[in-house]
Formats: structure tokens, sequence, C-alpha cells
């Protein structure tokens, strides 16, 4: 019992040790040259563009419910003009960068790990190899930085729509006071709570981008191996982002 | 010339690579045949510096590159090209941009220059006009003829084969073979060739070589080693009806 335990919390570290190996490499590679401009295009239009319909989408809804439940709840205490700091802060603190993210994650990331995994079984990264390009550099940084700068900006997205959201409902349709919900959120929201957005989003970006591809380019050579990257990828990321949540924001509040 | 020395590689706890001793002669189209398993594929992968050796020393010339990294690797690699199984084609790229790539990539090649180097090779592997389509879009001896392509853009000094005929039907793979064999005469590349086209290779192979758990059993020119006493070796070569005479005699 204890030496299965062993070699598990062994082989945890290792592999814990070749992701950072992994992720600082590929940033090492990023500085040589070329510079792979127009793959991080590419990558900033599948990561990002791509994702915006779902990300739209997901946010209007959040921002709604935000709102539905919020305006009912404050009513009680007569405080419906509260109803925009409320989903404001729930935006930009907690609710946009987690589920941006997460769908980041499940539509982008799943993806791109199945993409480099098909590429691994197919030997197309080791016909990189052959070729004295370095898969790392041609690949994975690209990926990178796209996590980097997109997930910030459907971060960005998500935050605003939700907020319409919300006004849409708590003032369009429940009847609240318009003024006061965009008023509400010019006094609650303080630039530390946007910074502290924007710091998550970029974290969870590189969380995104370096758990999908890691889980990509080490998949084994089968299709069932493929498939257990994948899930491994969708799985690993999701908890990390909350995990990753709860810390940063226990580090900024 | 490229030469493994006592080279040995466990894969996953099994060992594959023995103690294999190999010299691969400059210019000459060496075939390596072996049973499913045995590890020639891993044999080649060697040669590139894909896999490295636990023991063992790998010399392309006068460099031994079983330890070498990064872009000191990369300067030997620029020495070889590598026709894989699949023909290992990049899905998102056409055929075109396939066969540019190298080029592109690494000589950075622009314009007309590539578009004429690009051509040419596609003319020479029968497929002009092609260059438009996807590998999705290809059957597999085309798949095939396209990693070809791709592999002589860079006009490299050593070309690695990795079962080029596999999954094809007898036609084609005789088309592969005799593309691959006019390449050869052509562009007088060294040429390492994993194969399971017994007796066809005989006809084709300057050499051949026969990796039997885990080492070289036997390699030899073509003509002299169909004549071995080795019963082993005798029935596996002959499994598959008669051999043909030596492939440096029917070239």
């Amino acid at each position: 019992m204890v030496e299965r335990l062993g070699a598990w919390a062994i082989a945890l570290i290792q592999e814990m040790g070749r992701m950072l190996l992994f992720v600082l490499s590929s940033f090492a590679w990023l500085t040589r040259p070329p510079l792979r401009f127009v793959q991080i295009v590419k990558q900033l239009h599948f990561i990002g563009y791509k994702s915006t319909f779902v990300v739209v989408l997901t946010a209007g809804f959040t921002g709604m419910v935000l709102a539905l439940q919020g305006y009912y709840t404050l009513r009680k205490f007569g405080s419906e003009g509260l109803l925009g700091s409320a989903v404001a802060l729930s935006m930009i603190r907690e609710l946009g960068p987690v589920l941006a993210a997460l769908m980041v994650t499940a539509r982008a990331g799943s993806a791109m790990t199945a993409e480099i995994g098909i590429m691994r079984i197919t030997e197309q990264i080791d016909a990189l190899d052959t070729m004295a390009i370095n898969p790392l550099q041609y690949l994975i940084a690209p990926k990178l930085v796209a996590g980097l700068i997109g997930v910030p900006l459907l971060v960005a997205i998500f935050d605003v729509v939700g907020i319409y959201g919300g006004y849409l409902v708590g003032v369009e349709l429940l009847g609240g006071n318009g003024g006061a919900y965009w008023n509400s959120i010019e006094s609650a929201v303080d630039w530390k709570d946007v910074y502290g957005g924007i710091l998550k989003s970029i974290s969870f970006g590189l969380i995104v981008s370096w758990v999908c591809c890691y889980k990509g380019f080490f998949t084994r050579h089968s299709a069932e191996g493929l498939g257990r990257a994948t899930t491994e990828a969708v799985v690993l990321s999701s908890v990390l982002i909350l995990v990753w949540d709860y810390f940063l924001t226990s580090v900024l509040l | 010339m490229i030469k493994l020395v006592g080279v040995e590689k466990t894969l996953g706890g099994q060992p594959v690579l023995q103690g294999v001793d190999i010299t691969i002669p400059t210019g000459k189209l060496t075939t390596v045949i072996g049973k499913s398993g045995e590890g020639k594929s891993v044999l080649l992968k060697h040669m590139i510096g894909l896999l490295q050796p636990d023991r063992g020393q790998v010399w392309v010339g006068d460099v031994e590159i079983s330890r070498l990294k990064g872009r000191a690797l990369n300067d030997v690699r620029k020495r070889f090209a590598m026709l894989f199984q699949g023909a290992a084609l990049f899905d998102s790229l056409s055929v075109f941009e396939n066969v540019a790539f190298p080029l592109r990539e690494k000589l950075r090649m622009k314009g007309m220059e590539v578009t004429r180097r690009v051509e040419e090779k596609l003319e020479q592997v029968g497929l002009e006009g092609m260059g438009h389509k996807f590998p999705a879009e290809l059957s597999g001896g085309m798949k095939k003829r396209a990693g070809l392509a791709r592999a002589l853009v860079m006009e490299p000094e050593i070309i690695l084969f990795d079962e080029p005929t596999t999954g094809l039907d007898p036609l084609m793979a005789k088309s592969i073979h005799d593309l691959i064999v006019a390449m050869h005469q052509r562009f007088k590349f060294t040429a390492v060739m994993v194969s399971h086209e017994i007796p066809e290779i005989f006809a084709i192979s300057d050499w051949v070589a026969m990796l039997r758990k885990g080492k070289i059993a036997l390699m030899a020119p073509a003509a002299e080693f169909v004549k071995t006493t080795d019963r082993e070796i005798q029935e596996f070569i002959s499994v598959s009806g008669p051999v043909a005479l030596s492939g440096t005699a029917s070239r």
C-alpha cells in the first residue's frame, strides 16, 4: 500500500516536472528566430475568434440568470438599485474569467489536444523533427501565446455581454431602474476588480493552452490513447482553473 | 556513411534492439528486413535521432549523434529526409504546401523559386496538377508519392524509407518501388529502406540486412544475401515465393 502510494507520488512529481519543462522549453523556443507570427495569428483566430459565439451565448444567459435571481432577492430588502453592481462584480471578478476559460477549454482546448494528438499518432510531429523544425517552436509556442492573448480578450467580451444580459432582464424585463443599474456599477467596480479579472484570465489562458498542448503532444499511439488524452486535458484544465481561481482570489481579496 | 555500433534500446520494458552493429554504405540502397515487431522502424528512427539508444553509438559521417540535442542534432538532420509509413503529410496543408514546407521553413525560400521546385518534384513523382488537393483527398499511393516529393525537394544526402509500400496493392507497391529506384539512380542519395516486400526488395536493393532478435543476423549485397545457408533466413525470404536475382544485376 505504502509502496504503491510512493510510486504514485513519484509518478505525479515526474509528470509535473515534464509539464514544467514542456512549457519552459516552448517559451524558450519562442525567443529564437524565426518568429512564427502567422502561426500565432492563425491560433488566435482559432482559440479567440472561433470561440466568440459560444462565449457570447454563455455570457448573455449567465448575466440574465444572475439578474433574475438577484432582482427578487434584492427586492426583499428594497435594494434593487444594487442589481447592477451585483451582476458586474460577479462577472468581472469570478464568472467572466472562470466561465470563459471553461468554455475555451471545452471548445478550443479539446480540439487542440485532438489535433496535436493526431499529429503525434500519424507521425506528423516526427516529420517536423526530421525536417530539423522544432515542434515546440512551430506547433506549441504559437498556441501558448494565442491562449495568453485570446482568453483575456474573450473574458472582456464575456464581462460586457454578461452585464448587458443582466440589464436586459433586470431593467427591460423586470422593470428595474436603468440609471440605478449603471450607476451602481460605476460606484461599486474598482480598477482593482478589473485588474484581478485580467490577471485571472491571463493565467487561465496559459493553463488551458499549456495542459491541452501537453496532453496532445504526449498522446499514446492509439485511438484509445487519443480519447484518453482529450478527456484528461479537459478535466485537468477545468479542475486547475477552479483550484487556481480559489488561490488567486484569496491573494487578490 | 551511417554506422551503428552496439546499439541497444528498450521500449516499454521490452528489449527491442540488443546490440545492433550495421554500416550503411554511402550512395547505395540498403533494405532492412525482419519479422514484424523486430524493431526495424526503431532502428531507422535511431539513424535520424528520433530515438536515442540506451547504449551504443550512432555515427552519421564523422558525427556521433546518439547524445546530440537541439541545434547540433538539427544540423545533422538537414542531411536527411524520411518517408514515413503513412506518409505523415500535414493534414491542414495542400499537397503543394506540404512539398513547399521544408523549402519555406528551412531555406526561407519564397515566390516563383518555391513554385518551380515544388512543381518539378510533383512532376517527377507523377503528381503534376495535384498540388491543390489535400492529403485527405488522396489515395494511399498518391500520399506516398507526395511524401516522396517532400522528401526529395530538399535534395538530401540520405533518405530513410519506413515501409513505403505498406497498405498498397501490388501494382501500386511496384510503382512506388520503381519510383524510389528511379529517384535513387537519378539523385544518388544514400537510401535505407525498411520493408516487408519480399521477394521484390531483392530486385531493387543494393544491400539487404536482416534484423533478428534485436541484432543484425546478416547483411550482404542482395545477390549474395539470397544464397545464405542460414535456414531461418532462407525460410523467411522464401515464404512469399521464389526470390528474384540480385537487384544490382537487374538494375
